[in-house]
């Protein structure tokens, strides 16, 4: 073991570099996904016939897939059928498909927690179908659901690591270069990196139950 | 259409990896369930350091992802002079990660039986972890099977990354098909397929089970 090695000043700088993109990825992620998982988790709560039906089998496949496959399949597959994507692309398409599905399933429960009796009084109170979802039922519900996303948030940032396979330059990936290096770096630095995925996480951890101690 | 032929050629490869899959889950399932009512009884027991030393476990383990758990025993093991086979560090990296989230689902289950049940089975002669034992674990078992169900479809899904550290397994076994016949669409549809068989009917179990038990409420 060599941590006065492994922990140079230029290691230090890579693998900084490694999280700021592992960063990136997570965060431009979770917002698109968020986006989508709202838009799914709502059709799906408004019963649409037929809609809300395909909605929940392709919520279901994904769901139950790995996430590990479908950035094979973003990377790998989709050239095939004529739609290439860079690395950076590649992974965030595939942590959006699979983060939306999570996501909309926190969507729909947060909706269905809010009582039927809010939708029934703005209704007879002259709102429409979409106004009451939008002003009544949507803010309530959010509320309720930044403990989840939050979590879901977490799970998001660990599971960029996955894009180590497709050598996207996250944290991971520059971890595994270094370790290629020298034998005697691999311990230091998968101490190291450990620590930088915990502090981040631990401390939305604590956001999330000081937040969830809130309601 | 899908080339069915890819998938019939190559059968035998998919069914090792599919098997291989499934070991590796239900070996990491026992692993973790044993490993986790440990940690599970030392975050509660009234033994302060051991309470610390469970939290410590279950708050890191949860807040790193699985691949850097995996490439510890993969890589970082033999730099020690510890070699493992890709399927055996793989399925460890999987026990360690998910006995984390079961400590927590188990801990949750206990907590939710009546304090009232310790301290009667303590006070009629029981010792602490035979009041555990036979008293509180099977009330709060009941309560822990859907949340275990549903690590246990996590588990399947997560065995995927045995992939990246050529472990035998399903993904594997896909990425390897891809490699010799230049087919990676399809195939990637038929190994998706395969991870479906296993987790759409444990899903579809564990969402009666939640059901059930909602109702029994």
């Amino acid at each position: 073991m060599d941590f006065s090695g492994a922990y140079s000043p230029a290691h230090l700088k890579f693998l900084l570099e490694g999280f700021l993109v592992t960063l990136e990825v997570a965060f431009i992620s979770i917002i698109l996904s968020f986006a989508v998982g709202i838009v799914i988790g709502t059709l799906r709560y408004g019963r649409i016939p037929v809609v809300s039906h395909i909605l929940a089998v392709g919520v279901e496949t994904i769901r139950n897939l790995p996430l590990l496959l479908i950035i094979f399949f973003t990377y790998f597959a989709l050239p095939e059928v004529g739609f290439k994507l860079d690395k950076l692309y590649a992974a965030i398409l595939a942590l959006v498909i699979f983060e939306s599905a999570m996501l909309s399933e926190i969507v729909r429960s947060g909706l269905n927690s809010i009582e039927k009796g809010q939708i029934e009084a703005a209704r007879s109170s002259g709102l429409t179908y979409v106004q009451t979802l939008w002003h009544i039922i949507l803010p309530q519900a959010l509320r309720r659901m930044v403990p989840p996303i939050v979590g879901q948030f977490i799970s998001l940032l660990k599971d960029t690591s996955l894009a180590v396979v497709i050598a996207l330059p996250e944290l991971m990936n520059h971890a595994q270069i270094i370790n290629g290096r020298n034998v005697n770096y691999v311990i230091p630095i998968f101490l190291l990196v450990a620590m930088m995925y915990f502090i981040v996480n631990y401390s939305l951890s604590l956001v999330s139950r000081k937040l969830e101690h809130k309601h | 259409m899908l080339n069915y032929s890819i998938l019939i050629d190559h059968w035998d490869m998919y069914m090792q990896g599919f098997s291989n899959t499934l070991k590796s889950s239900l070996l990491a399932l026992v692993g973790s369930l044993v490993a986790g009512t440990i940690i599970a009884i030392f975050r509660i027991a009234p033994i302060r350091p051991l309470n610390w030393i469970g939290a410590i476990y279950v708050e890191f383990i949860r807040n790193i992802p699985l691949i850097l758990i995996v490439f510890v025993f993969f890589v970082g093991l033999p730099a020690i002079g510890i070699r493992l086979d890709p399927f055996t560090a793989g399925t460890l990296g999987l026990t360690v990660y998910t006995a984390a989230f079961i400590a927590e689902a188990i801990r949750a289950g206990i907590l939710s039986v009546p304090k009232g049940q310790m301290e009667a089975a303590r006070s009629s002669g029981l010792t602490y972890l035979q009041a555990m034992w036979h008293i509180i674990l099977p009330q709060a078992i009941k309560i822990v099977i859907p949340p275990l169900g549903n690590q246990f479809i996590n588990l399947v899904k997560n065995s995927s990354v045995l992939g990246v550290i050529a472990g035998l397994d399903l993904m594997y076994f896909g990425d390897l098909i891809s490699s010799e016949t230049f087919v990676t669409f399809d195939v990637y549809i038929f190994v998706a397929m395969l991870y479906l068989v296993l987790t759409i009917p444990l899903s579809l179990g564990v969402g009666a089970l939640e059901r059930r038990l909602a109702r029994s409420r």
